[in-house]
């Protein structure tokens, strides 16, 4: 197969996009993707600082490298999860990447924020672990950039992460996640940073070949909680759309964007007060971190 | 030929001289969900996989929820 830009051999097809490219075309294709993202979105300027949410996997550390070689000025920020060997490896995988580049990387750990990590906040929930895994990521996503004055965070959420969720929303009709679902999450309070995912243009298998194509040591092994996830279950199912139509997820995703969302936004705005307890943003009065942060401490010392 | 699959780690040994696009339908795998690796590149599903040669597929999907 050749390039369909210079003709040389092609290391990826793209069917969705009915192309092929070599290594340099495909690493111009991808950053031009990304920028693309961040100019339609209006998502940060060069002159703002963007924290860049990494997990150690292909998509956080792939965005970090396109970023930091476009020349914005950028800090990591890892959440040590505290899932056993998976988390010590993935923390060391962020910081060997930011020490050869000589980008700061922040770390912040779960078990010192909420009393437990992850595994145990599993145990005493008894929801899935990935339901209080992202509500602690989010809120100390949010909280760290406040702290260390970051207008922004970005993070690495793929075309079919998004259209993983936005399948599960549709699947359930949730209607307060749908309009939520955006590239681009403006601050809709002074407290709420602006939330940003500058890969949404990219497949999964595309933010993959530029790490490996860029020698990006990524951790490859999965979560070990991620088995059996819903999100991974829709994946596979958009997959099998995807090999018989080439695009279906791109289609999904994009057609959503542009012509739905906009359907589901509320003409009431939330009313947003700040948590009695710890001052980050919530709809009531104790917010959901620091309800789980009591639950977990009434588990624990008992 | 020798495929190498991930998570967990394993090799499996295939009759070689053929395309990558029949290993991935032999192995019930779909295109888009790996990176099909020949040494320090990437190939596409039209490279010919010679008999002494060592692919591995490496999957692509990341799960949970993303950071």
């Amino acid at each position: 197969m050749k390039c369909k830009k210079c003709g040389a051999g092609a290391v990826i097809e793209l069917r969705r996009h009915n192309t092929a490219f070599c290594t340099p075309d495909f690493l111009e294709f991808f950053r031009n993707q990304v920028r693309e993202a961040i100019r339609r979105h209006r998502m940060f300027s060069r002159d703002e600082r963007v924290l860049v949410a990494v997990s150690g996997g292909k998509d956080s550390l792939a965005l970090w490298d396109v970023l930091i070689e476009d020349g914005y000025e950028t800090s990591g920020l890892y959440l040590d999860l505290g899932i056993f060997e998976y988390s010590e490896e993935s923390k060391a995988k962020c910081r060997a990447f930011a020490e050869a580049r000589g980008v700061p990387l922040l770390v912040a750990t779960v078990a010192e924020e909420i009393g437990a990590p992850v595994p145990v906040i599993q145990q005493v929930t008894r929801r899935p672990p990935c339901s209080g895994c992202g509500l602690s990521k989010r809120y100390l996503m949010n909280r760290q950039a406040l702290e260390h004055a970051f207008p922004v965070v970005a993070t690495g959420h793929n075309l079919d992460d998004e259209a993983a969720t936005l399948f599960g929303s549709v699947m359930h009709w949730q209607m307060d996640a749908l309009p939520r679902q955006s590239p681009a999450l403006p601050s809709s309070h002074p407290k709420l940073v602006r939330r940003v995912k500058p890969l949404y243009r990219l497949s999964e298998q595309e933010t993959a070949a530029y790490a490996f194509l860029r020698k990006i040591d990524y951790i490859v092994e999965e979560c070990p909680f991620a088995k059996g996830a819903t999100s991974i279950a829709h994946k596979e199912l958009l997959n099998r759309m995807e090999a018989s139509s080439p695009g279906a997820k791109h289609n999904f995703l994009f057609g959503f964007l542009d012509k739905a969302r906009v359907a589901f936004e509320r003409t009431e705005g939330v009313v947003l007060n700040e948590c009695v307890r710890c001052g980050q943003v919530t709809t009531g009065t104790l917010c959901a971190f620091c309800k789980l942060a009591d639950q977990v401490k009434r588990a624990v010392v008992r | 030929m020798k495929v190498v699959l991930r998570n967990p780690r394993r090799e499996v040994e295939l009759r070689g001289n053929r395309r990558v696009k029949e290993i991935l339908r032999e192995l019930d795998v779909i295109p888009e969900t790996v990176l099909v690796i020949s040494g320090d590149t990437l190939v596409t599903i039209d490279h010919v996989v010679k008999d002494d040669e060592t692919i591995e597929l490496r999957p692509v999907m990341s799960g949970g929820v993303a950071a």
